[in-house]
């Protein structure tokens, strides 16, 4: 019986038990008992005591049975292999293939020559060029693998059934018109919020530690120094036979580049958004905001892969045909520049900037415009001398918060920014950003232990650090800087 | 007594810069207004962009002819009824080379003109005339006529997308070609149909024949996923932290957590995918299930926020009514809270739905950019996503694929455009005032 068959049978059995108890206290209430909860409470609860205990089960022993299988496999390779560790690591891996395919077909399972036609298979799909002297060895593990999977499963899927068909008789005898079945079945479902609550807080771990322990096993090979302070990008990948020759790392002229293009692209969206975001708070009609604001918004539902692409076969052709006009025959615009991806992403980032800070300086009361008005300001001197600065401290927030999402950006740069790592102020050229490294890096057929792949999550780790910190100010500032109006 | 005079004795008005100071306001207003013309400049430009690169991608030029099949050229030898690999390496461009070229005429000694001849097709022929024939053997030595791709030149140039008018040399079609495109457009044997090939195709290295099928079902196993596992784990969290706790500890941490994890750059959700789902979880790489699980930690926070936000709009006079008439907490919560707040969360997980339809980073680092040929039947099977297909598109060098890229983008769009309706719809129609 396969795992999701066993799943399926225990929910068949739990909605049976649901109906059987259901129906129980519903006979028990029309002969006139006064029933402590509703009937299909004790329903639920049969459903769940047979449900939950069984499967948690089941997905505990799998899980356990498997770690200790491979465990078990890995240490008899390691006394008949001996001191080659790394192809052990190979070895186990197919006798794991091996011993799954055995475990699926009984038919392999009848002679030598058919196990020899799997491994050649597995071999094949696997693309591992392998002297198969120990053979043998591998296969004779395999079959003793898949003989204790089959058997592991089967006392599995027995205590399984047993404990879900026992807790099932449980539920239903325990049906009687004292028992307090609705505060159990909310007691659970409390539970079960709490445990879906704290899955938010189990992913920020995730991300945490799972960058953080690559992070560390690519400073084991990598020094501090070397990857913070280099101005060198140059990880080399043919680091197959010069052991010695791990490349260079050097951080700098990615940070460099990101913070640049996030510069450009903040120097765009800041001005027009928020001259957009205080000419739709201030001046429009009704109407006319009603139609603009939402046009805004169209800009801020593109996908970003669309600005990449608006980027690359629009906006960079035609500047660097511009500035063929402009210089009569000499392209100083790249094609792929800092400015072409600073200024499409400062387009992406306009409706961010317009829709942040029109809702704080909206939240500016009356009271203010209309004093201010009073003393014979004009509008635009309310705006500047009261508006403004009420409405200070939130628009540095929000645009805090887009410089952070700025910085993360990746398909915009990926497609138009260029990957040359290069130290330069001049904007037509291209540069490249930490997003784009961490892409580059991770796309393409490599070994995922070498320093080439794990620096990825250095940066990455990078790049986290700086939006939290970002996000961190910009709450601070909020915090500290928050006028309090009634 | 004449009033007159009084009026002319008032002082005159003191200046206060009132003309300058209007002129500034004009100014102001100036900057306003410029500023969201650019805005909505660059909005139109986009789009403009995309959907008139973009359009034509939906048309594809076919030809119809009177194919011979030829026995002699598909099975020479006469043994296709012992040996069936015959009919699966014949040479069948061939055939169509030689309808095209009786067709037009060309003699069979000109082999300059036969190779132009044969660039005018697709050489996705290949494939087409053999399932026919192989479903279908009694094919052999009759005439069939057929519906085949042209090739992406002809189809660029049918559609006026390359300036025919230039030098020979400067283009990747000759006069030639030309000729022959429009005197067979004139007996109706070339012809723009739909393209339903842009829909079902699966990936190709030849642009007409390479089409969003996989990324459609992969985009839709996962949009599947993200569904099933971040609306009911994302509903539950804000119900216990809207309704049942009071502010502690756990609630604050909570709390810092969602807003941080929204705005930490997708990019990283993609390293975690790949460290925790592929690599540690031993999850096959390329999958609709490690993307799926990546967009679902990733759309989690935005249904969050927006159940809470809906929770928070249910007046409390709705809770106090429900408990004084005797209903448990729990009770409260799912029998009258949660369907009152059910407009707002379907709006928040549209959004967030959309949001993760168009994420492309995460997806390229558990690698999804693969060539994906056949459809995957399961999530657990390679596949690509539609806007990590309009990025390999993006990638590629030929002319071509920048309409099918335009192409690719609007129907992405479009999908966007209908869920973001959908969820404005929804908005109005339920939305409650209380």
């Amino acid at each position: 019986m396969s795992g999701p068959s066993v799943i399926f049978s225990v929910l068949l059995l739990g909605s049976g038990g649901f109906l059987v108890s259901c129906g129980w206290a519903r006979i028990i209430e029309a002969r006139g008992t006064r029933m402590h909860s509703r009937s299909h409470y004790y329903g639920w609860w049969t459903f769940l005591i047979v449900v939950i205990p069984s499967l948690v089960f089941f997905i505990f022993w799998s899980i356990c049975t498997n770690l200790y299988l491979e465990n078990k496999a890995s240490s008899s390779c390691h006394t008949t292999a001996g001191d080659m560790a790394q192809s052990c690591s190979v070895l186990v891996k197919m006798a794991h293939d091996l011993a799954h395919k055995l475990v699926l077909d009984d038919h392999f399972r009848n002679s030598q020559e058919d196990h020899d036609a799997v491994l050649q298979n597995i071999l094949g799909k696997r693309k591992i060029l392998f002297s198969l002297d120990n053979k043998e060895h591998i296969v004779s593990i395999a079959i003793e693998w898949a003989q204790r999977i089959k058997k592991f499963h089967m006392i599995g899927t027995i205590i399984t059934f047993v404990l879900a068909i026992l807790s099932c008789f449980v539920g239903i005898f325990s049906v009687s018109p004292e028992r307090r079945s609705r505060n159990r079945v909310e007691c659970v479902t409390v539970f079960w919020l709490m445990l879906a609550s704290s899955i938010v807080i189990l992913i920020t771990v995730g991300i945490v530690l799972s960058m953080l322990f690559q992070t560390i096993s690519f400073f084991q090979s990598v020094s501090l120094a070397n990857f913070f302070f280099g101005t060198v990008w140059d990880p080399r990948f043919s680091a197959v036979d010069s052991e010695e020759v791990v490349g260079q790392f050097g951080l700098i002229p990615l940070l460099a580049g990101t913070l640049y293009i996030a510069f450009i692209a903040m120097l765009f969206a800041i001005p027009v958004g928020l001259f957009s975001a205080i000419y739709l708070a201030e001046y429009t009609v009704p109407w006319l905001r009603g139609i603009i604001k939402p046009l805004l918004e169209i800009l801020a539902g593109i996908p970003t892969i669309v600005y990449g692409f608006f980027a690359l076969a629009v906006l960079g052709p035609f500047l660097h045909d511009l500035s063929i006009f402009l210089a009569s025959g000499h392209a100083f615009i790249m094609a792929q520049s800092a400015l072409t991806a600073g200024l499409v992403m400062g387009i992406m980032l306009v409706p961010f900037v317009s829709s942040l800070s029109d809702d704080i300086i909206t939240a500016v009361p009356r009271s203010l415009r209309d004093g201010s008005f009073g003393l014979g300001a004009t509008q635009s001197e309310t705006i500047w001398r009261v508006i403004l600065p009420a409405a200070f401290p939130g628009i540095v927030a929000s645009l805090l918060l887009t410089a952070s999402r700025a910085i993360g950006e990746t398909m915009i740069v990926v497609l138009a920014a260029g990957v040359v790592a290069r130290l330069t102020i001049n904007p037509f050229e291209a540069m490249t950003t930490i997003t784009v490294k961490i892409v580059n890096q991770l796309t393409g057929d490599f070994e995922f232990n070498s320093p080439q792949t794990l620096v990825a999550f250095a940066l990455g780790m990078t790049l986290l650090v700086l939006t939290l910190l970002m996000n961190i100010v910009a709450l601070y500032v909020v915090r500290k800087y928050r006028e309090q109006y009634e | 007594m004449r009033k007159g005079d009084v009026c002319h004795t008032t002082p005159m008005r003191r200046d206060i810069g009132l003309r300058q100071r209007y002129r500034a306001e004009m100014r102001f207003r100036a900057y306003g207004i410029t500023a969201i013309s650019i805005g909505m400049f660059f909005l139109g430009v986009l789009l403009w962009s995309v959907f008139s690169k973009g359009y034509s991608a939906f048309w594809q030029t076919s030809l119809t002819l009177n194919i011979r099949f030829d026995a002699a050229i598909i099975d020479p030898k006469n043994i296709r009824d012992h040996d069936s690999q015959v009919l699966f390496t014949a040479n069948y461009p061939l055939l169509v080379r030689n309808a095209l070229a009786e067709k037009l005429g060309v003699p069979s000694d000109d082999h300059l003109a036969l190779h132009e001849v044969s660039h005018m097709f697709s050489s996705s022929v290949r494939v087409q005339l053999r399932d026919l024939v192989l479903g279908h053997p009694q094919l052999i030595g009759g005439i069939q006529k057929v519906t085949f791709l042209a090739s992406a030149d002809i189809d660029s140039a049918f559609k006026k997308q390359i300036n025919l008018a230039g030098s020979e040399t400067r283009r990747k079609i000759s006069n030639r070609q030309i000729e022959w495109m429009h005197r067979l457009s004139a007996d109706g044997s070339l012809h723009r149909a739909f393209n339903t090939g842009l829909f079902t195709l699966t990936a190709s290295n030849r642009p007409e024949t390479s089409g969003l099928g996989v990324a459609l079902v992969g985009s839709l196993y996962m949009m599947l996923i993200v569904l099933v596992l971040s609306l009911p784990i994302g509903v539950a969290a804000a119900v216990y932290l809207e309704e049942y706790t009071h502010k502690n500890r756990f609630t604050d941490l909570v709390e810092v957590n969602i807003n941080n994890l929204a705005s930490v750059p997708s990019i990283v959700f993609g390293l975690l995918g790949l460290a925790v789902f592929v690599n540690f979880f031993g999850l096959p790489r390329s999958t609709s299930i490690v993307g799926g699980l990546v967009l679902t930690l990733m759309t989690l926070p935005t249904i969050i926020i927006a159940t809470r936000s809906a929770l928070r709009a249910v007046p409390p006079s709705i809770r106090s009514a429900a408990l004084g008439i005797g209903a448990s907490k729990t009770q409260t919560v799912f029998h009258h809270v949660l369907p009152l707040a059910v407009p707002g969360i379907m709006t928040g997980t549209i959004i967030g739905l959309a949001h993760a339809l168009g994420e492309t980073a995460p997806l390229l680092l558990i690698g999804m950019v693969a060539f994906v040929a056949n459809y995957p039947i399961t999530p657990m099977d390679p596949a690509t996503a539609l806007p990590v297909q309009i990025y390999m598109w993006a990638n590629e060098a030929e002319r071509a694929f920048v309409e099918r890229t335009s192409g690719a983008i609007i129907v992405l769009l479009v999908f966007l455009i209908l869920m973001n309706i959908a969820s404005i719809v929804l908005r109005r129609r339920f939305e409650r005032r209380w």
